[in-house]
């Protein structure tokens, strides 16, 4: 049997050209040993759970710089459950206000990380975000 | 859980775990795959290969968009595997940056493979993957090999067609190409046909390739010579050629028998290097703590050859028993 690793999609919704962030964390989160799949810029929310189901990944990180977090990430999270990806975690980095932290929480999103937080921490929530169980009964 | 009835009912979350399944080598996947094995055999197992760099997802992109658009298309599946990283074990796997225009087509299932360190340009369970597509009703299965140069072959016996990409202004890749994958090609594409010197690229295989047609069985009489297209992806151009290349050559294989010769050497290729895998892992489980390491030490410490302390295991085993 071989070592089930933990997938992660990285995308990025919305309109904003600028994916530097996305990259580097995507490969933050190989080093760590992960599978990314990134998909690159201007990704649809449509586009963003399919490929989430195709792939069976456990996380979704979403680099959003617009502002429009509050638009885009209940579509995503709404997608995901009628898909019957609930057990798909959402994580959330780029530009996001303090106060709209609550919020999105609130809606299920799992991790939001600003501008400023360490590639360390990003692969230590993402890591801990599955349960060493889950992988090891490799989602049977 | 049974993933198998949900995978025959077309529930592309079930299939997408099976894929886990089959990738993480677990039983349960094992025992599905089995169940589903009677019902593969159908699909047309396409494989793209060449140098990194030379167009393969862009040329998918297009190629499965143009198959999808056709009266009474299959259902198409893509199988893309990049490389692992040797030192973490993680990997990027970005095929699917070239692929967004088959987003949302419901009768097309991309997904991504890491090749977990296997060294032949596809993952050790691709076929797996590929078998349980085909049994879920996948007409037509591509799959996507890391970027290849010379040794990365494995492809020539998971697939029935092998479509070798190349592309200009890749230089000495020509040359690579001379003495590896083009071998195996049963199609070869110059891609990005719109960039200066493709004519010259395609001059120069063509002159390659009647030093040494590209003729994967040749000393079995096979009668099929690679034809040598040019393609883009950006602008569409020979990309219907492309798609009549790729059923032409199924029809050959099935009218010639050949389809039946590849069957059988793939799973002679499987079946046997489980079998060597299987029997390796078994013989250490079932030696004394200590003496496969204790064969190691002698090796660096120069006492015997990797060959005689190989033939000392066993003989110490079989007089063991």
């Amino acid at each position: 049997m071989a070592q089930p690793k933990i997938r992660v999609l990285i995308a990025k919704p919305g309109l904003d050209g600028h994916d530097r962030g996305a990259k580097v964390i995507a490969r933050a989160l190989r080093d760590a040993g992960m599978e990314v799949i990134y998909t690159g810029l201007r990704q649809t929310p449509e586009m963003i759970a399919e490929a989430a189901l195709q792939e069976d990944v456990h996380i979704v990180g979403l680099s959003i710089l617009s502002g429009a977090h509050l638009t885009l990430v209940p579509r995503i999270l709404r997608l995901l459950k009628q898909q019957g990806q609930e057990r798909v975690r959402v994580m959330l980095g780029g530009i996001i206000p303090d106060e709209d932290r609550p919020k999105l929480e609130a809606m299920g999103v799992a991790g939001v990380f600003g501008p400023g937080t360490s590639t360390t921490a990003i692969v230590e929530a993402f890591s801990r975000a599955v349960e060493p169980q889950e992988l090891k009964a490799a989602e049977g | 859980m049974n993933l198998v009835p949900p995978v025959l009912a077309g529930d592309r979350l079930a299939l997408a775990r099976l894929l886990s399944l089959l990738e993480n080598e677990t039983p349960e996947g094992l025992q599905d795959l089995s169940a589903l094995y009677p019902r593969s055999g159908q699909a047309h197992r396409v494989g793209i290969t060449g140098a990194p760099g030379t167009g393969k997802s862009a040329l998918v992109n297009r190629l499965v968009q143009e198959l999808r658009a056709r009266a009474d298309p299959p259902q198409i599946a893509i199988l893309a595997v990049d490389p692992s990283s040797p030192f973490s074990g993680g990997a990027i796997l970005g095929d699917r940056i070239r692929m967004r225009d088959l987003s949302g087509d419901p009768g097309v299932f991309i997904r991504s493979m890491a090749n977990r360190g296997s060294l032949g340009g596809l993952a050790r369970t691709s076929s797996d993957l590929a078998a349980a597509l085909d049994a879920a009703g996948f007409g037509i299965i591509f799959i996507e090999t890391v970027g290849s140069g010379q040794a990365e072959v494995d492809i020539a016996g998971a697939a029935h067609t092998v479509v070798v990409v190349d592309a200009p202004g890749m230089g000495d890749a020509i040359q690579a190409l001379k003495a590896g994958i083009l071998e195996i090609a049963d199609i070869v594409v110059v891609n990005k046909s719109d960039l200066p010197g493709a004519k010259t690229t395609l001059t120069a295989l063509r002159a390659t390739l009647e030093l040494a047609p590209a003729v994967r069985d040749k000393d079995k009489g096979s009668d099929w010579t690679a034809p040598l297209l040019l393609t883009s992806a950006t602008s569409g151009e020979g990309i219907p050629e492309l798609a009549e290349a790729i059923g032409g050559h199924r029809r050959f294989l099935e009218q010639s028998g050949e389809w039946e010769v590849r069957e059988r050497a793939r799973v002679d290729q499987e079946v046997g290097r489980l079998l060597r895998e299987r029997l390796a892992e078994r013989f250490l489980k079932a030696q004394p703590d200590g003496l496969y390491e204790a064969a190691l030490q002698k090796v660096l410490a120069r006492e015997a050859a990797p060959g005689v302390i190989v033939e000392q295991l066993i003989e110490g085993a079989d007089a063991a028993n």
